[in-house]
């Protein structure tokens, strides 16, 4: 009952959907018809990104009701969305949870850390980027990417 | 006819066992002959069903009352079955005796335990039946103990298995003959036309009842049957399970129904309560066995009891008055005895392909036989779906004429009938399910995945001969599945035997109609549409199919995963456990063993569970307790002193002096 009464007084925290910035949509994402499932690889990131990615799917921000979903198997998922350096130790398994998103498959590589080793460049437990080792399609700058941010480029592959 | 056949079968089975006793090659020429005995015994079987009745008189076999055997229509029925399973097996036993347990003795004993089998279904009178009964109870005693001395749990499976039987046979010894006394007459045809008195008729019913209970493995009566099966080499296991136990349906059916001519219904209730206990008990113990042979085994007291729920279905309806469900439900309890016999050799034979290559009957232990023994493996699963009691399965038929003659019977049956069926209805329906989940245990553990210990990984395919005994089983449970329009309208003389004047039971040609129920079913059509269907997704899946890539299997990032990993029988097992918790009783022991140093560091954690069987522990073990206790109280009286023994012989002869003399 009182839970009942805390979603009765809170009411819809959600903020106004922004409008979507145009962008071109690549062709992979096109053929999901607008719904993207997404597994988060830790590649060694400082967790700020995760905080955000929280943030993103939380219910203020709510990139769900653009389509992105997280899922719990990259067998599940459509798209990987890794984050941090990748570290010698993440370094295969980010290669074989690559191998195992079923195709067509995205990676989006998420902070800057992600992009291009960040302040860990050069660091003896850093292999590289996440392009040194998988394929990226969307990157999203950023110390760490604002919510906002993260759900634009979720956005910009649904298409919605 | 059939009794030409039966003849030659049963000289077949002495010359076998006496070629087998003298001739080199043993496994060959004993496997040979029981497997034509085998075949002579069901063709002399099937002639007696299609109506070619025989009977014979041997004065000089046995002192005093000679040897008289006769072959009817319900002896022919389980003449036939015990011929099939013996013919299969003995094919089967040729290969797998070749290493092992190929002794001189369990040799020369197969042709002789299935000679004794053939002869009691054809025993006419009571010395015959007993005679052969006792001979069959010691034959399958030696083959129970063939490897005796290579494992010591055979000795106390043979022990179980040699009392229990002995017990069941005092109590049939003493029911029949005391009829014959009431009857004054020892063969059937005297006890037929005798009219004992009631108290009389059902004390022989009920001793009977007792005995042959104990030889099908009804519970609280069934403790030998789940050590006698797993340790007995697997041919014979087959042959116990699927035609011996037969044996005590056969007593019943021919003493209750034949003799007695029926009986008052609280009898059948007895009959029916027992069969559905066993059903119900035997599953379950099934569901969570590991052992697999151990998991057979129960599955036959479950097999057995819903055989029995048909009999005592069928006493109950006939003593209110109602030949026709009577019929049906002596058919359905015939019909699942076949079905059972054919299933049951083929799920024992290929156990014991399992046996045979990896050494093991521990679930747990196996997996992985799938790529290493693609055939084994194909067969179980055609037995396995088959004792699942699932559409494409013979069993299914069978039980579905058993709801139908139990559900319709309802409205015509009084109150104890108003309650007993439906309970009865239940129990078939829990125990068909439980069946599913013990039978995609057995083979989803035992046969798919990984191998779990190098012993499975290196299994490999037995000899032909074993892969010929399986395949003719399995040919039979498809037969059986598809051709029920054959087999039940067969049956109907063997019902007649038991429920007089009983019309056809069912007729059709592709689809069974049921006479005088508006029940058809169709298995052929079944099976079909069936195949149908999965050949349909099939295609569909393929013609969907797009571009298709090879990946490694997903192991979370963690590396490959290992067999240790895999789903165990006990862990399918353990959620049934855990619901049954109150019936079963599970126990399990938890053994900390501290460090020297210290009480809070561990070094070893030993963890033990399982399933005992509550009923023996409950019956069996008090009385055991009891019986050792007097034994050791008297061994006071044997003190060694020639002069007190002598003191008791005085004692003992003086003591029948004077009661004989006051008493005449």
């Amino acid at each position: 009952m009182s839970l009942w009464r805390k979603i009765v007084k809170t009411g819809r925290v959600a903020e106004p959907a922004p409008e979507r910035e145009p962008t071109e949509i690549p062709d992979k994402a096109a053929e999901l018809g607008g719904s993207l499932q997404i597994r988060h690889v830790d590649a060694g990131s400082c967790n700020g990104c995760e905080v955000e990615i929280a943030a993103a799917f939380g219910p203020v921000h709510d990139a769900e009701r653009y389509g992105a979903r997280l899922v719990a198997s990259p067998r599940h998922a459509d798209a990987l969305l890794v984050t941090g350096p990748v570290t010698r130790n993440m370094k295969t398994a980010l290669r074989r949870t690559y191998e195992a998103v079923p195709e067509p498959r995205m990676v989006v590589a998420l902070g800057d850390c992600a992009r291009d080793c960040g302040i860990f460049k050069g660091a003896y437990g850093v292999v590289g980027a996440v392009s040194d080792v998988v394929p990226v399609d969307v990157e999203v700058p950023g110390c760490p990417p604002p919510p906002e941010a993260i759900v634009a480029a979720l956005r910009g592959l649904t298409g919605r | 006819m059939s009794g030409t056949l039966l003849a030659a079968a049963l000289a077949v089975c002495l010359a076998a066992a006496l070629a087998a006793l003298a001739l080199p090659s043993r496994p060959a020429v004993a496997g040979t002959g029981t497997a034509l005995a085998g075949g002579l015994g069901a063709a002399a079987g099937v002639a007696a069903l299609a109506g070619h009745g025989w009977q014979a008189w041997l004065p000089g076999l046995l002192p005093l009352t000679g040897v008289r055997l006769a072959l009817d229509p319900l002896g022919g029925a389980f003449l036939a079955v015990t011929g099939a399973v013996a013919a299969c097996a003995a094919v089967y036993g040729i290969g797998y005796t070749r290493h092992g347990s190929g002794g001189r003795v369990p040799q020369a004993t197969t042709p002789l335990f299935v000679g004794a089998m053939l002869t009691v279904p054809a025993a006419a009178s009571v010395g015959t039946f007993l005679l052969a009964w006792e001979l069959m109870a010691i034959t399958s005693l030696v083959l129970v103990l063939a490897d005796h001395a290579r494992r010591d749990r055979v000795r106390e499976a043979g022990l179980w298995y040699a009392v229990m039987t002995h017990l069941g046979f005092v109590a049939i010894l003493a029911g029949l003959v005391g009829f014959a006394a009431a009857a004054g007459g020892e063969t059937f045809d005297q006890l037929r036309a005798a009219e004992p008195e009631p108290g009389v008729r059902s004390a022989v019913f009920i001793a009977t009842l007792l005995g042959f209970a104990s030889k099908a493995g009804i519970v609280p009566l069934h403790v030998w049957l789940p050590r006698a099966h797993p340790e007995a080499p697997s041919h014979v296991s087959a042959l116990m399970s699927a035609a011996m136990v037969n044996m005590g349906v056969y007593g019943v059916v021919r003493v209750g129904f034949d003799l007695l001519h029926g009986g008052p219904r609280w009898w059948w209730l007895v009959v029916l309560g027992l069969g559905a206990l066993s059903a119900l008990y035997g599953i379950l113990q099934a569901a969570v066995a590991s052992d697999l042979k151990r998991l057979l085994g129960y599955s036959t007291t479950e097999n057995m009891g819903l055989v029995l729920i048909g009999v005592g279905a069928a006493g109950f309806f006939a003593a209110s008055g109602l030949p026709g469900p009577a019929a049906l439900a002596i058919a359905a309890a015939l019909l699942h005895v076949v079905n059972h016999a054919a299933f049951k050799t083929l799920l024992f034979l290929a156990a014991g392909s399992v046996l045979h290559a990896t050494g093991t009957r521990d679930l747990d232990a196996l997996g992985g036989l799938r790529a290493r023994m693609p055939y084994t493996t194909a067969l179980f699963a055609v037995g396995a779906l088959a004792a699942s009691a699932l559409p494409p399965g013979n069993a299914f038929v069978s039980e579905w004429l058993l709801l139908q003659s139990l559900v319709h019977s309802l409205p015509a049956s009084g109150v104890a009938g108003a309650v007993a069926m439906p309970l009865a209805v239940a129990v078939i329906a829990l125990s068909a399910g439980l069946a599913m989940a013990t039978f995609v245990k057995a083979f989803g553990v035992g046969f798919l995945a990984k191998a779990r210990t190098p012993d499975a990984e290196r299994a490999t395919e037995g000899p032909p001969t074993m892969l010929a005994g399986m395949g003719a089983a399995a040919l039979a449970c498809l037969l059986l599945t598809v051709l029920p329009t054959l087999t039940v309208p067969a049956l109907t003389a063997a019902v007649a035997v038991a429920v007089p004047g009983a019309g056809p039971v069912a007729e059709g040609d592709l689809t069974l109609r049921l006479a005088g129920i508006s029940g058809t079913i169709s298995p052929l059509l079944i099976l079909l549409a069936l195949i149908a269907v999965v050949a349909a997704l099939l295609a569909g899946l393929r013609l969907t199919w797009r571009r298709r890539r090879a990946a490694r299997l997903w192991d979370c990032g963690g590396g490959p995963m290992t067999p240790r990993m895999e789903y165990t029988a006990t862990s399918f097992a353990e959620p049934l456990q855990r619901v049954f918790d109150n019936v079963l009783a599970p126990e399990s022991d938890v053994d900390v063993t501290p460090l020297a140093e210290s009480a809070y560091l561990v070094e070893r954690v030993r963890f033990q569970a399982a399933v005992p069987d509550r009923i023996e522990r409950r019956l069996y073990e008090p009385v055991l307790a009891a019986v050792a206790a007097v034994g050791r109280a008297a061994t006071r009286l044997a003190d060694g002193s020639v002069h007190r023994y002598l003191g008791y012989g005085f004692c003992a002869l003086t003591g029948i002096l004077i009661v004989l003399a006051v008493m005449w």
